[in-house]
């Protein structure tokens, strides 16, 4: 019964390609773009930190 | 407020109290949205479940627009009062206009597949939304092609004034010419004539949407700035020229013959 349920739902009433490619394309494209941001956003913190703790450097 | 927020330390300050709660708030919206979309909303009486394509790209396309509507007046910002910070909103607004704009066009095309027969055709709203699609990459591409980075700016930001012919054109593309897509029926005079079982999670998404480009937008500002402190502080920690005691000259302004 449950899994009858599920497999209706997934079939997306003769629809299923068309609205789940949609929503994967979404998926990918905003969560490849979340992904890339937050890495480069981290790496960038990172890069900054290093360069302003100097190890024995002048500093003004 | 927002001159308030202009000043670079005040804004990486406000953004790195607001970006989490920003990200965990479009994560939350984003769920709910989904599973109203995909689970509880009705099947539509002519276009069947395929309609469910609809709550990803209506919010998609509005997004296009408001997007590209904060990156030309994050450009004419630049342009007038001069401020880095506009120029940095600006450029990490393209990237996120660009992948909405995708969004809103891949879905168009699997949307029209079963319901018009066509994965394309060249008309007025659809073609309106490539030329938008051409404007971001454009404008990125363009930001990206001078050495002198405040010249790229400068050209992006016009680039991205000129384009806003664009976005009129779009809205109201539907009723100018005889297209395919069908006419607005959110934003218009009148109210809006969806039902509300579907109108409801439509709006979630939008919510959603706007949530993570809030989100994707601070975080890219930040980068930008982490970036450009990083460079300007590789610069000055070079260690003085051996011999003349001055402050070591760039690279990129030593002339290459020497």
């Amino acid at each position: 019964m449950a899994m009858g349920a599920i497999r209706h739902w997934l079939a997306m009433g003769g629809y299923a390609f068309y609205v789940w490619s949609a929503y994967g394309v979404m998926a990918a494209v905003l969560g490849g773009l979340a992904f890339f941001c937050w890495r480069r956003h981290r790496q960038s913190g990172a890069e900054l930190a290093r360069l302003t703790t100097p190890p024995a450097g002048r500093r003004e | 407020m927002l001159t308030r927020l202009a000043n670079p330390a005040r804004f990486m300050r406000v953004s790195g109290f607001a970006l989490p709660w920003l990200g965990g708030a479009s994560a939350a919206v984003l769920a709910i949205g989904l599973v109203w979309a995909l689970v509880f909303a009705p099947p539509d009486y002519q276009q069947g479940e395929s309609v469910r394509i609809m709550f990803i790209h209506v919010p998609a396309a509005w997004l296009a627009l408001w997007v590209y509507l904060f990156m030309a007046v994050a450009s004419g910002t630049a342009l007038v009062a001069r401020h880095p910070l506009a120029e940095i909103a600006a450029q990490a607004a393209a990237p996120i206009g660009a992948a909405f704009t995708a969004v809103c066009l891949a879905t168009g095309s699997l949307w029209g597949r079963p319901m018009w027969g066509a994965w394309w055709v060249w008309d007025a709203r659809l073609t309106s939304v490539l030329v938008l699609f051409f404007l971001y990459l454009g404008y990125i591409a363009l930001v990206n092609a001078f050495d002198d980075q405040s010249r790229g700016a400068r050209a992006g930001s016009l680039l991205a004034l000129v384009g806003v012919v664009n976005l009129p054109i779009i809205k109201f593309s539907v009723d100018w010419w005889n297209t395919l897509h069908q006419p607005a029926s959110v934003m218009r005079w009148g109210g809006p004539t969806i039902a509300m079982s579907m109108l409801l999670p439509l709006l979630v998404m939008a919510v959603a949407f706007m949530l993570l480009f809030a989100w994707l937008l601070l975080l890219r500002m930040r980068t930008a700035l982490n970036e450009r402190k990083a460079r300007a502080l590789r610069l000055y920690a070079r260690p003085a020229m051996p011999g003349t005691g001055r402050a070591p000259s760039l690279p990129d302004a030593r002339p290459a013959w020497r």
